[in-house]
């Protein structure tokens, strides 16, 4: 506990345990990136990935939407401190994805129209962990929020779930993307309250 | 590193509700402009808050100085606009932030557009410009509903005489009196006018989401490239 603050009391303060430390619930969808907005037209999506030894596969648009998808129903936790219960998604299971992948890989970096980069370990992305999610509460997903696609990983750090994202690629060692050269951590456990690259 | 208690050595009123808080934080080595911080308040049950505020202060000031504007329904602003005093004392952890910044190396033009307290990082790049004695051009675009509303006020004119800077507000509802720009608020239009001729410039937007959105928007609809735009968002619409 830190040093008590003369006459703050707090107004966020049911201790719902689906809330992990620091952070408070917002009902609102608050926007964060690092820059513009990417407008991406029809057409231009396509998403890849990419072995560690060089091999590609690639789903356009409508290839991808021809795919099985999953609705997720999911809290979602901003390192900027803001959580949101109960969101609903539909997309498509990194499962889904890898299922002909041959890889070794450990290490994943996910890449994004603008350039945005983040990386996750790849078991952090399968079995049922994660999606590449193409719609929220029912539309087609804004492009604040990652239109027309963003990868969702609901247990890491919002950060972790890179809006617009293009592809991933595999790596036998970790690498740092965007935010994590940047100061923040290299995991993003929420529960851990792993924020800044000294929280480790 | 640590969370850190700072003690609160100066407050400046700013406008009607908003104000800098001038913090002494032990071990402080200074930031690089457009950095902030995180302040945590603690109720004394235990119960912590915690928001991020950007540094207005100069990168190698000895003092950190944090500019908050008071959100009416919110939790942590309306304390540190209405609650603290000199002498009190906060928890801090900082400087964070490696993507929202200006180093004084860097020689392109800057483009600087802040709404209401999104000006806090701008003016941290201001001092920070004219303490480098950097010489590439720098101008601001800044948003604000009426003249008392203006961060700064007194010092703004200094500082951008100072910087070599051209200033440009945008004022919302109402201007001074004599005023002879437009009034309302700002549109893309006003924008990609304010930023056309730069070429090469780096672009810092800060500000509400929805002003931020605005901003880059029109800026890349013009054809700037998207990589030379830096965005804060403080949050809200
Ligand atoms: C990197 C970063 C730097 C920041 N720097 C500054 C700064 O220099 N000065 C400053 O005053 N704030 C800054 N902010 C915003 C700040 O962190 C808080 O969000 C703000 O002070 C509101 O906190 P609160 O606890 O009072 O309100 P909360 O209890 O968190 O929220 C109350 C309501 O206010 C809304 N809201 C939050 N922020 C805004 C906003 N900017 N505009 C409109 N509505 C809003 C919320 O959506 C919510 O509905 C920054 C945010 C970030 C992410």
């Amino acid at each position: 506990m830190g040093i008590v603050t003369p006459g703050f009391f707090g107004k966020h303060r049911e201790a719902d345990p689906k809330l992990p430390p620091g952070q408070y619930e917002t009902k609102d969808f608050p926007v964060l990136s690092a820059g513009p907005t990417p407008n991406i037209h029809d057409g231009e999506w396509a998403f890849s990935i990419t072995t560690e030894t060089g091999e590609v596969t690639r789903w356009s648009w409508d290839e991808f939407r021809a795919l099985p998808v999953e609705d997720v129903h999911t809290d979602i936790h901003c390192v900027t401190r803001w959580s949101k219960f109960d969101t609903d998604w539909r997309g498509v299971s990194l499962d889904t994805l890898f299922e002909g992948i041959e890889t070794s890989a450990g290490y994943t970096m996910a890449h994004s129209f603008g350039g945005y980069t983040t990386n996750v370990p790849l078991e952090d992305l399968l079995g049922g962990k994660a999606w590449v999610a193409f719609e929220y509460d029912g539309e087609p997903l804004d492009p604040e929020h990652g239109g027309p696609a963003r990868l969702l990983v609901p247990h890491l750090y919002f950060w972790k779930s890179a809006k617009w994202v293009k592809g991933l690629s595999l790596h036998d060692s970790e690498e740092l993307g965007f935010w994590e050269v940047n100061g923040y951590h290299a995991y993003g456990d929420p529960w851990k309250e792993e924020r800044y690259y000294y929280d480790s | 590193m640590e969370w850190a208690v700072a003690d609160v050595v100066g407050i400046r009123e700013e406008t009607p509700t908003a104000r800098t808080l001038m913090l002494r934080i032990p071990g402080w080595k200074g930031a690089l402009a457009g950095q902030h911080i995180d302040i945590r308040l603690t109720a004394p049950d235990g119960y912590q808050a915690a928001r991020s505020y950007s540094l207005s202060s100069a990168a190698g000031d000895e003092l950190a100085a944090v500019s908050v504007e008071l959100m009416p329904d919110g939790e942590v602003s309306p304390y540190l606009v209405r609650g603290i005093s000199v002498g009190d004392q906060l928890e801090v952890i900082g400087p964070l932030g490696g993507w929202f910044v200006w180093r004084p190396e860097q020689t392109e033009p800057v483009r600087l557009i802040g709404g209401g307290s999104g000006i806090a990082p701008l003016v941290s790049i201001l001092r920070t410009h004219i303490r480098s004695g950097n010489t590439a051009p720098v101008k601001l675009l800044y948003s604000v509903r009426t003249p008392e509303y203006v961060y700064f006020s007194d010092e703004l004119d200094a500082l951008t005489a100072e910087a070599g800077a051209e200033v440009a507000i945008q004022y919302t509802r109402h201007a001074p009196p004599g005023w002879q720009g437009t009034i309302g608020r700002l549109d893309a239009r006003r924008v990609t006018d304010w930023a056309e001729g730069d070429q090469n410039a780096s672009t810092y937007i800060c500000g509400p989401t929805r002003f931020v959105e605005l901003a880059s928007d029109a800026l890349v609809a013009a054809g700037v490239d998207p990589a030379t735009i830096r965005t804060e968002r403080f949050g809200g619409a």
